[in-house]
């Protein structure tokens, strides 16, 4: 299957309308096995279905035989066979001590970004029902301004607040906090370096956290947590009995998600970088597209992509069940 | 609403509950959270006002060391500068032409299998809808290379076509979920009343339901559009030559080995997030109906 099948799919779309002859004549008791029989919905999602498999399921298993090859940049512009290498890719970046600072690096930076916006989101939407309604209306419209910001506009945003010699935050903790942050740049020291990408991370993630996670919270009803303040209960109590339970799978889900998005930062680092990340600022991402694009070994790039999607598995897993759970799927 | 019902009703519907309560706690936490929402907006709006400021903010400032909170004096310079930049007009029409051409197909394809798993029970259907929902969760990165060397065995890289279907089939899954919520909320009756007046099934959709989905597909399309639209590390990847660069790789030539122009920088950025925070704020509560409303009824 080839993005191509997907062109020659798109104008198919309309063809199943009724035969000509069929016409809507009240008495026609005559219909086509395509436009009314069991086949049709089969025929309906087909072009969906295609699309799907050409750019997500067949890129998915290119990725597993290249994987086991050898891809450079020779096989890729000869079309020249590539060579079978067996486990060598995966033994050799396995083998690399590099591997596991970016890892380790991601898994790191993952974690905290996520438990900084959960906390964040959920602080958030537990505020929002409690603020006068102008209040809120004002935070909210924050809120969606964040959201629809273009990643490549916050990621300039950020890198401009952090400019070494220009930047708002240099002159704020200097001039409003005394502290000697004249010319200090952020990105020598990658600790600091991920600060700034970790906030325009955060910053941008957690709009959807909190609107989300206030829309579950105005599913609580208000009479259980009076009733359970009356009875006695503290605010950690109620918070924990009567609230938790009803927002708990809604939580998980929107954790579970924002682990697989924060897993997979890519953009920031890269746009916070000039295109071109210093080693230490590599994320699996980041390290999977160098070993494709920067050294040529397509294949390396490919195993590395597949790790993280192993990796990432598991979340996945769990992801669907939740969304079962909750009966998206029925 | 719910949301309000549930923020107001404690004091407005149960007074005596409410002073039982200890209301001066009530009162002061009111307070403390509304101070809580004021530093939030503060905090989540600065970036925005600093985005817009920093565009019409003169060069001196935005080169000084001294950088101030609020602006002495504001000019469209930098405006004029990012709109004078090299293939501005070109980036525009490529960023159109790719958007349109993918949300367009996205939306053909998507109103076509959101109709079939809306309204019809068949043998793989929760399969197709799992997977739906599975293949956004693949790490776009992962994709990367391979979706690289296809392209180029297909000689689609520097051309359109190739950054379109991608585009079109990764907002696929969502318009999809997102069309079905609003199929499965048209009352099954009207159909069957088209099809007892004559109509076929695919006949009954397309002159009944398809007018009801509007309200619907404008929602996804736009939700579609801001995604292509926001899209650049593929493009970056594919379309080499300068005059076919879309809005967001074109960003990038402020950025340059000798520095950044942050006025142009943050004018261009204006300009290109200003239509999608508008047509973001227009379907939010649109798309959030959508998908409720859907995930609910099946």
């Amino acid at each position: 299957m080839s993005a191509a099948d997907i062109k020659t799919a798109g104008p198919e779309v309309p063809a199943p309308r009724p035969p000509a002859g069929d016409g809507p004549a009240p008495s026609a008791p005559r219909r086509s096995r395509w436009t009314n029989g069991p086949l049709l919905p089969y025929l309906l999602i087909a072009p969906a279905a295609v699309a799907l498999a050409a750019v997500f399921l067949w890129p998915l298993i290119k990725t597993v035989i290249m994987s086991f090859q050898d891809v450079g940049r020779r096989e890729l512009w000869t079309g020249q066979a590539a060579e079978w290498v067996g486990l060598e890719q995966f033994t050799n970046i396995l083998g690399e001590g590099e591997f596991y600072d970016v890892l380790w690096r991601t898994v790191l930076f993952m974690v905290v970004c996520v438990v900084t916006t959960m906390a964040i989101g959920l602080f958030l939407a537990h505020s929002m029902q409690r603020m006068t309604k102008a209040v809120r209306l004002l935070l909210t419209g924050a809120l969606i301004a964040a959201w629809s910001l273009p990643l490549l506009v916050a990621t300039s945003i950020f890198r401009w607040f952090a400019d070494s010699d220009y930047g708002v935050a240099n002159m704020v903790l200097t001039e409003y906090l005394g502290l000697d942050f004249q010319g200090h740049n952020w990105f020598l020291d990658p600790k600091q370096g991920f600060v700034v990408i970790g906030a325009v991370v955060v910053w941008g993630a957690v709009p959807f956290v909190a609107v989300t996670l206030y829309a579950a919270l105005t599913q609580v009803p208000a009479e259980l947590e009076e009733a359970a303040e009356l009875d006695g209960a503290g605010r950690v109590g109620v918070f924990r009995y009567v609230t938790w339970p009803v927002i708990k799978p809604v939580f998980q889900m929107v954790a579970t998600l924002s682990v697989i998005w924060d897993f997979n930062v890519f953009g920031q680092v890269f746009l916070m970088r000039g295109n071109k990340p210093e080693p230490e600022y590599n994320l699996l991402g980041l390290y999977s597209y160098e070993k494709a694009f920067e050294s040529n070994s397509f294949s390396q790039g490919a195993a590395i992509a597949l790790i993280t999607v192993l990796l990432l598995s598991g979340v996945a897993v769990y992801y669907l069940r939740q969304l079962i759970k909750i009966g998206d799927v029925e | 609403m719910s949301t309000t019902t549930a923020t107001t009703a404690p004091g407005a519907t149960e007074p005596a509950l409410e002073t039982a309560l200890r209301p001066d706690r009530k009162k002061h936490s009111r307070h403390l959270y509304n101070l809580v929402g004021l530093v939030s907006f503060v905090v989540m709006a600065f970036p925005v006002y600093w985005l817009v400021i920093s565009a019409l903010r003169p060069n001196h400032e935005i080169r000084s060391y001294d950088q101030t909170l609020w602006p002495s004096s504001l000019t469209l310079d930098n405006f004029s500068r990012a709109i004078d930049a090299p293939n501005f007009g070109t980036a525009i029409q490529s960023s159109l032409i790719i958007c349109v051409t993918a949300v367009v197909g996205a939306m053909i394809l998507s109103t076509v299998a959101a109709f079939a798993i809306g309204r019809f029970r068949f043998a793989g259907r929760k399969v197709f809808m799992i997977i739906l929902l599975l293949v956004q969760l693949l790490p776009p990165t992962t994709m990367l290379i391979p979706l690289y060397i296809q392209l180029n065995d297909l000689g689609a890289i520097n051309e359109y076509w190739g950054v379109i279907i991608i585009y079109l089939v990764s907002t696929l899954p969502f318009a999809t979920w997102m069309i079905r919520g609003f199929v499965v909320n048209i009352p099954k009756e009207l159909e069957e009343a088209a099809m007892v007046d004559g109509c076929s099934r695919m006949g009954a959709f397309w002159r009944v339901i398809f007018p009801l989905l509007a309200p619907g597909l404008a929602a996804a399309s736009i939700f579609s559009l801001i995604n292509a639209w926001n899209e650049y590390l593929l493009a970056y990847i594919v379309l080499q030559d300068n005059d076919k660069y879309t809005l967001n790789v074109w960003l990038m030539n402020f950025t340059t080995d000798r520095g950044t122009d942050y006025g142009a920088l943050m004018a261009a950025s204006t300009l290109i997030a200003i239509p999608v925070v508008a047509f973001f704020m227009l379907v939010q509560k649109k798309m959030a109906a959508g998908l409720t409303s859907g995930a609910v009824k099946g």
